[in-house]
């Protein structure tokens, strides 16, 4: 297939363009059935994979990279007009603040955990602030997001306040997990943060759960009203495996408020998206199970935003599913443990020039919605909010022994019955952690 | 599933078609297409499903067409129905029930005759119970379904048909303990499930040659009751553990060890346990009937263990 048909193939799926149509944002609202899903408008110039077998592996990506830079330059020639504005101040600094938050908190985790304060496998989310940001900063308290391993900005940016997940990574016991989960599993009822998983994909059908109670409640319970979205965030390697095309099937098939956000940031720990994937495009996967699939450029968070918009109002009306694949980078290694040998010092160094974090905020000032010295004024103020995290860590208590055995099972009776005709969980050693079980 | 409407249903077939052993017949037609949901064929997601609904605050039962099926679900079971809990500090529980048909049928080659409750005895955090009789089945079911633990109900291909008269008011069993089908005092012999009927059978060969032996359904596969169990030891001092697991890493495995660890005082001899022969199950009767312990074995054992 040519570039060109391709690219209007690309457009055929999509219903109205993005940059100049300020109107028919507005009309959205007032016409729920006919929404005209709005994404990015990236032409990918990249030839399909079959067409590329001689190419030099990071070609494809910088071709990625340059298209995206295309649509990034028209962006600010309408949009810095001060009535085309995306967003509002107020709007701008929380999503500044929340995603400094996100990077100044990783920046964090890589200096305690260099200092022997946090172990295992930690993950990293620098680059990536601007989807994480982009999606969660619309959702309600009562919307869930289901996450990876890579998990941290997620809890924050849902708000998870920053010193349970500090705690919760030094292992202390006022983590929000009691120091039981870890980096990779963070969990938050109150703040519907339905995990942190180690496994890849593992997630998706729990989120796909998570979208169906919300159905259940609506047209079971008649809960009236509720409409509750998830959102599911996974990466470009797990669009390989067996639970994405299940659930992106089920939740389809019975019109779940879901949406499905990949954070394709083309590496799954040393393995290149384009060397494991047939069809590397991965939004075009959604159009094959009947929702839409939609392309964005990941490191912009006010494109991920209007992205996130419709996808989540598509939702919440009960139209079903969305399928986003978010084009971000993360700047660091896989986790902590990663050398990192295997990506090419340009492409790292093309996505570090598309810092999200540097992109908004030449945003804000630019549109005159903020200045420097505000912005300046956040960053201290997250500064003050991490320390203040590390401190809180820091003096927290390890778990104690009676911790153990407590939350293995909701009810405790699950131990069983012992030779002396007791519940086990009555046993007093149960509560001192030294019972057998 | 009348008296709580966030009991649901999920599984191949359960709906329209009733279940593939009738379990769901007409659920579907009373409660509607959401609460008794048809899956298509994706056991690992859709018993993920179940247990995202579960922790959102649903009470959902998974069925297994058959639970051999539920290899494919096992990441789910394992990493999220069984660990979540603990992971999650407490914060997310997770009431569902995973149930099916397993064991050895008539015939149904190996992949059809599993028995997945020794692969699935480590998981930390789930509950495992096999129902034997109708009335236990019932009285099983709903501890399992009221129960804010993840339990996993294992039913038997062939006990669908069994016809017995049950309680009209309502009861409820507990999962923990076990059930004494024939209180004796010779030789306790400890089964489950299917093997139940093959006990009772040769019991009453046995009985004829002036045994008496103690049967205990041990119902509860984890955590084991060994209340039950260990009062019967002390009685008997002679232990025979009849089942349909196959030998290497069954559940009469782990009853072994656990009732040597505690009750080995009690016991003049060696606990015997007679499981299915480690083959996978073959498709000829004869080859079959051979893999699983039948009540001949059973009385020669007994014979032996008496002596």
């Amino acid at each position: 297939m040519s570039a060109a048909s391709l690219s209007s193939a690309i457009n055929a799926i999509r219903s109205s363009s993005f940059a100049h149509d300020r109107s028919a944002l507005a009309s959205n609202a007032s016409h729920p059935s006919s929404s005209a899903f709005l994404g990015s408008t990236a032409r990918l110039r990249f030839n399909p994979i079959s067409s590329s077998a001689g190419r030099p592996r990071s070609s494809a990506a910088v071709a990625a990279v340059a298209a995206s830079n295309v649509v990034k330059e028209k962006q600010p020639k309408s949009s810095v007009s001060g009535s085309n504005l995306l967003i509002t101040k107020e709007e701008g600094l929380e999503l500044y603040e929340d995603m400094v938050l996100g990077r100044a908190f990783e920046d964090m985790c890589a200096q305690m955990y260099y200092r022997g304060k946090m172990f295992g496998f930690v993950h990293l989310y620098n680059g990536q602030e601007a989807v994480s940001t982009g999606f969660i900063k619309l959702l309600k308290q009562e919307d869930s997001v289901v996450s990876t391993y890579r998990d941290h900005v997620h809890a924050l940016s849902k708000g998870v306040p920053a010193r349970q997940v500090m705690s919760e990574l030094f292992g202390k016991e006022t983590g929000c997990c009691r120091g039981q989960g870890g980096s990779m599993h963070m969990f938050s009822k109150e703040h519907n943060l339905i995990g942190g998983f180690a496994f890849i994909g593992e997630g998706i059908p729990i989120a796909t759960g998570a979208a169906f109670t919300s159905k259940y409640k609506r047209e079971v319970l008649k809960e009236e009203g509720c409409d509750h979205v998830t959102v599911a965030f996974f990466g470009d390697g797990t669009c390989n495996n067996g639970q994405f095309f299940e659930c992106l099937n089920m939740a389809q098939l019975w019109k779940l408020p879901i949406i499905f956000v990949v954070e394709n940031n083309l590496w799954a720990i040393g393995m290149s998206h384009l060397r494991a994937t047939s069809d590397p495009q991965i939004w075009k996967k959604g159009p094959a199970f009947g929702m839409p699939g939609v392309h964005v450029d990941g490191m912009d968070v006010l494109k991920v935003r209007e992205v996130a918009k419709e996808a989540v109002g598509r939702a919440r009306r009960g139209e079903g599913p969305t399928l986003v694949e978010c084009e971000t980078y993360r700047f660091r290694g896989h986790s902590l443990a990663d050398p990192d040998e295997l990506r090419e010092p340009a492409e790292k160094a093309k996505y570090a020039a598309r810092d999200p974090i540097a992109a908004l905020k030449k945003y804000i000032i630019e549109s005159k919605l903020a200045s420097e010295a505000e912005l300046k004024a956040i960053d201290k103020k997250i500064d003050e909010v991490v320390e203040d995290a590390v401190e809180f860590a820091d003096a927290s208590p390890q778990p104690p022994r009676s911790q153990l055995l407590e939350n293995v099972f909701a009810d405790p009776k699950g131990f069983g019955i012992g030779p002396d005709g007791r519940y086990r969980c009555e046993d007093p050693n149960f509560t001192a952690g030294t019972a057998k079980v | 599933m009348e008296r709580d409407p966030l009991v649901c249903v999920m599984g191949e077939d359960v709906g329209h078609y009733g279940g593939s052993y009738k379990v769901t017949k007409g659920l579907a037609t009373k409660y509607g297409d959401l609460r008794v949901l048809d899956t298509p064929i994706a056991e690992n997601s859709f018993t993920g499903m179940g247990i995202g609904a579960a922790m959102t605050g649903l009470r959902p039962i998974v069925e297994g067409m058959n639970m051999g099926f539920l290899l494919l679900a096992y990441n789910q079971i394992s990493n999220n129905c069984g660990m979540l809990h603990y992971t999650s500090g407490g914060q997310f529980k997770i009431p569902i029930v995973i149930r099916g048909p397993g064991g050895v049928g008539r015939q149904l080659g190996a992949e059809h005759s599993q028995r997945l409750e020794s692969y699935f005895q480590s998981i930390p955090g789930i509950q495992m119970v096999a129902c034997s009789t109708p009335y236990n089945a019932k009285g099983l079911m709903k501890a399992a379904i009221r129960s804010d633990n993840p339990v996993i109900l294992f039913e038997h291909v062939l006990l669908y048909n069994l016809k017995e008269r049950i309680p009209d008011e309502e009861y409820v069993l507990s999962l923990e303990e076990a059930e004494m089908v024939r209180p004796g005092e010779h030789v306790t012999i400890l089964t489950y499930s299917r093997m139940r009927y093959h006990v009772m059978q040769a019991a009453k060969t046995l009985v004829n040659k002036g045994y008496d032996p103690e049967v205990i359904d041990i119902r509860s596969l984890k955590p084991f009751d060994l209340y039950t169990i260990g009062n019967s030891v002390k009685k008997t001092h002679r232990v025979l553990i009849v089942e349909e697991c196959m030998r290497t890493g069954g559940i009469g495995a782990s009853l072994t060890a656990a009732i040597n660890e505690n009750f080995h005082d009690y016991l003049d001899a060696p606990i015997v346990c007679l499981s299915s022969q480690d083959v996978p199950t073959p498709y000829a009767g004869t080859l079959e009937e051979w893999t699983v312990v039948q009540p001949g074995q059973i009385v020669t054992a007994v014979e032996q263990l008496c002596k």
